[in-house]
């Protein structure tokens, strides 16, 4: 077993883990956030994304060990409990979910692509920086919609005014 | 995942004890291309050896006309880099196209070509730049460190360290991308140098990255186009598999080639 600490969601988490646990598993089933998903074997869906140090990472292409030290903000941190982040509420108000699955990680890629590239995000840059999530239900339309918005939700002047 | 025990050095010497030193170690660097490998069962190291805590192994600098990027620097790093951005846009260009955002946020320069996956892209820039890749032990030009399918001439306790790129003239590098993996079908990173063209081919040759002779020829009588038009790759030495066969590959890296050059014109 190998110690370590890290900050979940703003919280200071230790724990003893052993090194071939990974992230997600350690995210879902020692600190029960299961809010972050697990939807293939191969490193390729994303819907596992959470933010390592303010970067998007896969969470099951990592070791838990891995991260130890650093800060990781998974879905459940994005906003606080009983309201919803900007991005969540573009993906609610555009219907960019049909069963859910790959939402948690689109939403983390997303804000991910706001911190990368701005709040002003056009369609192909959209398409672009969600490569690495996949989607089975809604046919990515109203994913690229609902970022759109998201993004621009997330510009100051839009939150000043709300 | 099979058990294993994990280690992190802090020091690079430290790092190459201990791959002396243990019981079947393997190096971990980005993980993306060794975890994956792991969830599936296709290794069972004794202990990793994560370099990431390992000081100055992931810097970006000049070097003489060209540049030195450690062998942890993230894909991601490579691409938004200003100074690669100058001094050879081709190299941040390939980084950029590599995988997806969050392979890019932890995959690394060293962990891509110690792997050399007969399909990923930075074989091509390395022996398209001729570059020299050095380790902990010794500087090895590009043409004799990738030596065969997942093959290079690293030996067992031997590490990259990083990679000399010098800087070319002009260079492009295109890639067809396999729309699942994300990886080259074909991909041509073309750079004319201080002593001619160089031509390197990923994602084809059933022994890896290869340079593609006959277009560095015609390209150094004349960096066109039109040089290269007639040209055909023999598919004898190309792979087939299920994404395409050898006759389907040697057209599209002669296509992707003329991309190259294209995008090293622009
Ligand atoms: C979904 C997905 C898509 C991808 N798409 C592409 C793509 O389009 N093109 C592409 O080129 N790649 C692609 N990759 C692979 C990616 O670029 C990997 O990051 C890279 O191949 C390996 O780098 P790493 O740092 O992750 O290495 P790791 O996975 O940590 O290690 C890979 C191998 O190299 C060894 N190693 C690592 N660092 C060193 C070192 N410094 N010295 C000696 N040995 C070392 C390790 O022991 C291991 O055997 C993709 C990966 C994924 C998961
Ligand atoms: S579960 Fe992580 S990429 Fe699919
Ligand atoms: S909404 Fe079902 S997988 Fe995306």
């Amino acid at each position: 077993m190998t110690s370590i600490s890290m900050t979940v969601n703003g919280r200071p988490i230790s724990a003893e883990v052993e090194p071939r646990t990974l992230l997600v598993e350690f995210l879902r089933e020692n600190l029960h956030l299961t809010g972050t998903h697990v939807g293939c074997d191969t490193s390729q869906c994303g819907a596992c994304v959470v933010h390592l140090d303010g970067a998007a990472v896969k969470s099951c292409t990592m070791l838990a060990v891995q991260a130890d030290g650093g800060a990781v903000t998974t879905i459940e941190g994005l906003a606080p409990a009983g309201r919803l982040h900007p991005m969540q509420e573009a993906f609610r108000e555009h219907h960019g979910l049909q069963c859910g699955f790959c939402t948690p990680g689109m939403i983390m890629t997303a804000v991910d692509m706001v911190a990368r590239l701005g709040t002003e995000l056009d369609e192909t840059t959209i398409r672009e920086n969600l490569d690495g999530n996949l989607c089975r239900c809604t046919g990515y339309h109203n994913i690229v919609k609902a970022v759109a918005a998201g993004a621009h939700a997330m510009n100051p002047a839009a939150l000043a005014a709300e | 995942m099979y058990a294993f025990d994990y280690q992190r050095p802090s020091a690079l010497d430290e790092a190459v004890a201990l791959l002396r030193d243990l019981d079947e170690p393997k190096v971990l660097a980005g993980g993306q291309t060794l975890l994956p490998t792991l969830k599936q069962r296709l290794a069972q190291p004794g202990s990793l050896v994560d370099l990431s805590r390992i000081p100055g192994l992931s810097g970006i600098e000049r070097r003489g006309e060209g540049l030195f990027i450690g062998a942890m620097a993230r894909h991601a790093q490579v691409a938004t880099s200003p100074l690669v951005q100058e001094v050879i846009p081709a190299l941040a260009e390939l980084a950029g196209m590599i995988g997806d955002p969050a392979v890019r946020n932890r995959g690394t320069l060293g962990g891509s070509i110690a792997n050399n996956d007969p399909t990923a892209d930075y074989p091509a820039a390395c022996l398209g730049l001729g570059a020299s890749i050095v380790t902990n032990a010794r500087t090895l030009v590009a043409d004799d460190f990738f030596t065969g399918l997942f093959e290079t001439a690293l030996g067992e306790d031997e590490l990259v360290v990083g990679v000399e790129f010098p800087a070319p003239a002009r260079a492009g590098y295109a890639k067809f991308r396999n729309p699942a993996s994300r990886y080259a079908m074909a991909g041509a990173f073309v750079a004319q140098m201080a002593d001619g063209v160089r031509v390197a081919i990923t994602g084809a040759g059933q022994g890896g990255v290869f340079r593609w002779a006959e277009a560095e020829e015609a390209l150094h009588a004349d960096f066109r186009p039109e040089s290269i038009a007639e040209l055909t790759l023999d598919a004898s030495d190309i792979m087939s598999d299920l994404h395409g066969s050898a006759d389907y590959r040697a057209q599209l890296v002669k296509v992707m080639t003329l991309r190259a050059l294209v995008a090293a014109l622009r």
